[in-house]
């Protein structure tokens, strides 16, 4: 292909948007619709899932060892337990750090407990993958030394399950509404393109191949999608910015963390482009195809 | 120029347009089809540009088998081939100059050559004065004139018209075939399909009768006269 065709099909596609005016603007505004759809679902999920992955991380085993069992013996047990595999932490708290936790939960009443220490010495774990949590505390429980294994047995394996099904319906969703939107897309481009068929048929009468027909509408249904996007792309960089700088000094403490705007914003805006491009190429091409057959 | 051999067409829907065509045409002649309407003069002319293939037999257009052409060619034999439809199909959002550059910007010609060939076609059809109306600024016969000049403006061996004077009063026809005289004077092949009796008897060149999906009739400077 020459150097000025090139030229010409990327004239053609820009006057083509200008002359097909309402229809530019239906298929510009069904691509920013869909993708602020999309895209707002995309930021909501992500944060979601970063919040299952704060519960996750935090879930973790108590070690209680024997309130009999010496100094070096619980000593002992925490080298042993760190040399299992997939450990990430283990933090030693003694016996008498664990009851001021209890008096400080439970009241002062209690302090009276410090003359004979109940209490045994307590180890913190935490698991690399959470999800060994278990097969690590049946472990830990084998050894010796230990009074009491404690990572909420059940109560864990339900998070985790609760976590895993939300995780799979939000990307299901996404899917579900991606779909959506390349359908609404490409349905939308279609009807500009077949009140263009007529076009597309003297064409090809007057001895145009395939590719010269298709190039212009191709760049046509790039640029659809780039003006598309532009749109949901703005809107959620600002309001996510927005929420951010407004909720996540509140959140500083809590299990709840915002993700912070840069690079997300930045991975969700390129996504959208890409999608948004993406969509508008292959409603083009699909489309036309039907016409070629001249 | 055009060589039919046992040409058969028979639609989806049953209907035969084509029932064993053979014909020969020689580069430069002039060729008059005549034949009441459904007899199957379009299909006989459409399957010259390939929109229609036939079912059995072989067409040769200047030495080129079209039935063994891929779709990829197809593209290449309408460079060739000029087309003149009754309907003009000319694009509404182009002006008549646009509309007539078209057909050179399709097959990348240089931009200084389309600018002296369509200038050129556009006074030998007499609408230099016209070439920044639209088409729905101009009059049937000066859309035809675009058409033709369209058809025409990359030099093809073989300009093939369906009916070019089929909704023009008869002053207005006679100034289209002028055009189309003068263009076969050059040397290019003319396949003209027309109703038109009167311009048959007067301007005579050979003529085709097509009923029934047959050629019934070949003569050359013949009459436009059939029965039924």
């Amino acid at each position: 292909m020459k150097g000025r065709t090139i030229g010409r099909h990327f004239r053609e596609s820009f006057k083509s948007l200008g002359r097909n005016g309402w229809m530019t603007f239906a298929s510009i505004s069904a691509v920013a619709v869909t993708l602020l759809l999309v895209g707002s679902f995309i930021v909501v999920m992500m944060n979601l899932n970063k919040m299952a992955d704060n519960i996750e991380n935090d879930v973790e085993i108590k070690v209680v060892a024997d309130p009999a069992a010496s100094d070096e013996a619980v000593e002992k047990l925490q080298s042993k337990v760190e040399k299992i595999d997939g450990i990430a932490s283990v933090d030693f708290a003694s016996r008498e750090e664990e009851l001021d936790k209890v008096i400080k939960s439970y009241g002062k009443e209690l302090s009276l407990y410090k003359q004979s220490n109940p209490l045994g010495d307590a180890l913190y774990v935490k698991a690399a993958d959470p999800h060994n949590t278990a097969a690590i505390a049946k472990e830990i429980d084998t050894y010796e030394y230990t009074a009491e294994v404690v990572y909420g047995a059940g109560k864990v394996e339900k998070l985790f399950n609760v976590v895993k099904i939300s995780r799979n319906v939000g990307l299901i969703l996404i899917l579900a509404l991606l779909f959506t939107a390349m359908f609404l897309i490409s349905n939308t481009i279609r009807l500009t393109i077949i009140a263009r068929g007529r076009e597309i048929e003297i064409m090809k009468l007057v001895g145009a191949t395939n590719n010269f027909v298709r190039i212009p509408f191709i760049l046509e249904g790039a640029w659809l999608g780039i003006i598309g996007s532009i749109i949901p792309m703005t809107a959620i960089a600002v309001a996510y910015q927005q929420i951010h700088a407004y909720w996540q000094p509140k959140l500083v403490n809590e299990m709840f963390q915002l993700l912070d705007p840069i690079p997300f914003i930045i991975q969700v805006d390129g996504l959208l482009l890409f999608m948004g491009v993406f969509i508008g190429v292959w409603g083009s091409l699909m489309s036309v195809r039907k016409f070629l057959k001249v | 120029m055009i060589k039919m051999k046992n040409v058969y067409k028979k639609y989806s829907n049953g209907v035969v347009a084509a029932n064993g065509i053979n014909i020969d045409i020689d580069r430069g002649e002039f060729v008059y089809v005549v034949g009441p309407s459904g007899a199957g003069k379009s299909t006989f002319i459409k399957m010259m540009y390939r929109e229609e293939l036939p079912t059995s037999g072989q067409i040769f257009i200047d030495g080129t088998d079209l039935s063994s052409l891929k779709n990829k060619q197809i593209p290449y034999l309408r460079r060739q081939v000029g087309v003149v439809f009754q309907d003009f199909k000319l694009l509404p959002k182009l002006n008549v100059y646009e509309n007539v550059a078209f057909a050179l910007e399709v097959i990348e010609a240089a931009p200084s050559e389309i600018r002296k060939k369509v200038t050129d076609v556009l006074a030998l059809v007499g609408l230099s004065q016209k070439a920044r109306m639209f088409p729905n600024e101009l009059s049937g016969g000066e859309q035809q004139r675009v058409s033709i000049a369209r058809s025409i403006v990359n030099e093809p061996k073989l300009v093939i018209a369906d009916e070019p004077t089929g909704n023009l009063d008869p002053d207005t026809s006679l100034g289209i075939m002028n055009i189309f005289e003068k263009i076969n004077n050059r040397g290019t092949t003319i396949i003209m399909a027309t109703h038109n009796k009167d311009i048959v008897n007067s301007i005579r060149h050979r003529v085709l009768l097509v009923e029934g999906g047959m050629i019934t009739r070949d003569e050359y400077e013949g009459e436009y006269s059939y029965e039924g």
